[in-house]
């Protein structure tokens, strides 16, 4: 999955939304090392303080811990279903606002994404 | 934690001409700090008073707790905003001159980079295009271990391909514990990898915030809030 910037948000809070997505994803799971801060800085393109920020605040909600030897990892209670739910929770409180914003009201926001689900096939 | 740049109240006028006034600045170890400004608002007279070719009217500069003198240069690597190599030497004999001339130069350094960007180290200077003497000149000063890198404008003639290999670069060879102090006018660009940044107009500084702070306060790019701040009538 290649990393991508919104020019608008505080970078460190998207580096965040990524690593939950690979974890959510499966492509990060429980009891991984995660990269040095400098080796996904790298990757990102950005500057590894803002890494060990986003990784420093993903550890704060418990989603990695970090071993002052042999560095950090994904906790083994980090539930890919607990961090998929609250993703899809952020993404649904996005959503939602961003209909709402468009004048819609709650009905035609359901009806909007039922008919999309017919649509795709889904 | 010590600083790395202490700037304190430096004032720097050309005879009657004041282009610096009153300028404070404090840079910690390990961070990148861009100094942005339009032109004419003094980024270029900054670098150069703290690289020892201009002295300040008044105020003071240190680096890493000395004056500005042999010591200062000796950690601070140094991109000037003009290319200033002799046509006649071909990238190789810039090598070794450099590795004379600091001791921190890594010359593997250099010609990894050389071989990334495909530059031949064989051809003399006349030869190159203006964005590849540009190249190497940034390469000869990222390759030397300093404490404190100082880039006037390192991008600007540069290609849209290469700019991403070197701030891949600046950010893959900089030491945990040196700095880098960056003007430039290309923020969308380089906005990704600084820490703070500067903003400088008619020679005062106007603002100095953490770019996510920008962010996530003002909800939109340090570039956008350079043009609003910024903005010509």
């Amino acid at each position: 999955m290649a990393w991508k910037i919104d020019n608008d948000r505080p970078v460190y809070l998207q580096l965040m939304e990524h690593i939950k997505m690979q974890i959510a994803t499966g492509e990060l799971s429980a009891g991984d090392r995660v990269p040095p801060v400098r080796v996904l800085a790298a990757e990102a393109g950005v500057n590894p303080n803002t890494m060990q920020k986003a990784l420093q605040g993903l550890e704060r909600e418990g989603l990695m811990y970090s071993n002052r030897t042999e560095g950090r990892f994904i906790s083994a209670e980090t539930n890919v279903n607990q961090v998929s739910t609250s993703y899809a929770r952020e993404l649904t409180v996005d959503y939602y606002g961003n209909m709402k914003g468009l004048g819609l009201n709650d009905q035609e926001i359901v009806k909007t994404l039922e008919d999309y689900i017919e649509e795709s096939g889904g | 934690m010590s600083e790395l740049l202490t700037v304190n109240a430096v004032t720097k006028a050309f005879g009657r001409k004041v282009v610096l006034e009153n300028i404070h600045l404090h840079l910690e170890p390990g961070r990148i700090y861009g100094l942005l400004g339009p032109n004419g608002s003094g980024k270029t007279t900054l670098i150069k008073l703290i690289n020892g070719l201009l002295a300040p009217t008044t105020g003071e500069i240190y680096v890493d707790g000395s004056g500005i003198g042999p010591r200062s240069k000796s950690l601070i690597s140094y991109l000037p905003d003009k290319l200033y190599f002799a046509e006649w030497m071909t990238t190789n004999n810039l090598i070794d001159y450099y590795s004379d001339f600091y001791e921190d130069f890594d010359k593997e350094r250099a010609y990894n980079m050389l071989m990334n960007l495909n530059i031949n180290p064989d051809e003399k200077l006349k030869v190159l295009s203006k964005g590849t003497k540009e190249k190497v000149q940034l390469i000869l000063v990222m390759s030397r271990r300093a404490k404190l890198y100082v880039l006037d404008e390192p991008i600007g003639g540069v290609d849209p391909a290469s700019r991403d290999y070197i701030l891949d670069t600046i950010l893959s060879n900089y030491d945990e514990n040196a700095s880098i102090l960056i003007s430039t006018h290309l923020i969308t660009d380089i906005e990704r990898i600084l820490d703070e940044v500067i903003f400088l107009q008619n020679g005062r500084t106007v603002l100095s915030a953490a770019v996510d702070d920008i962010r996530a306060n003002e909800g939109k790019s340090v570039d956008e809030l350079f043009r609003e701040v910024f903005r010509c009538y």
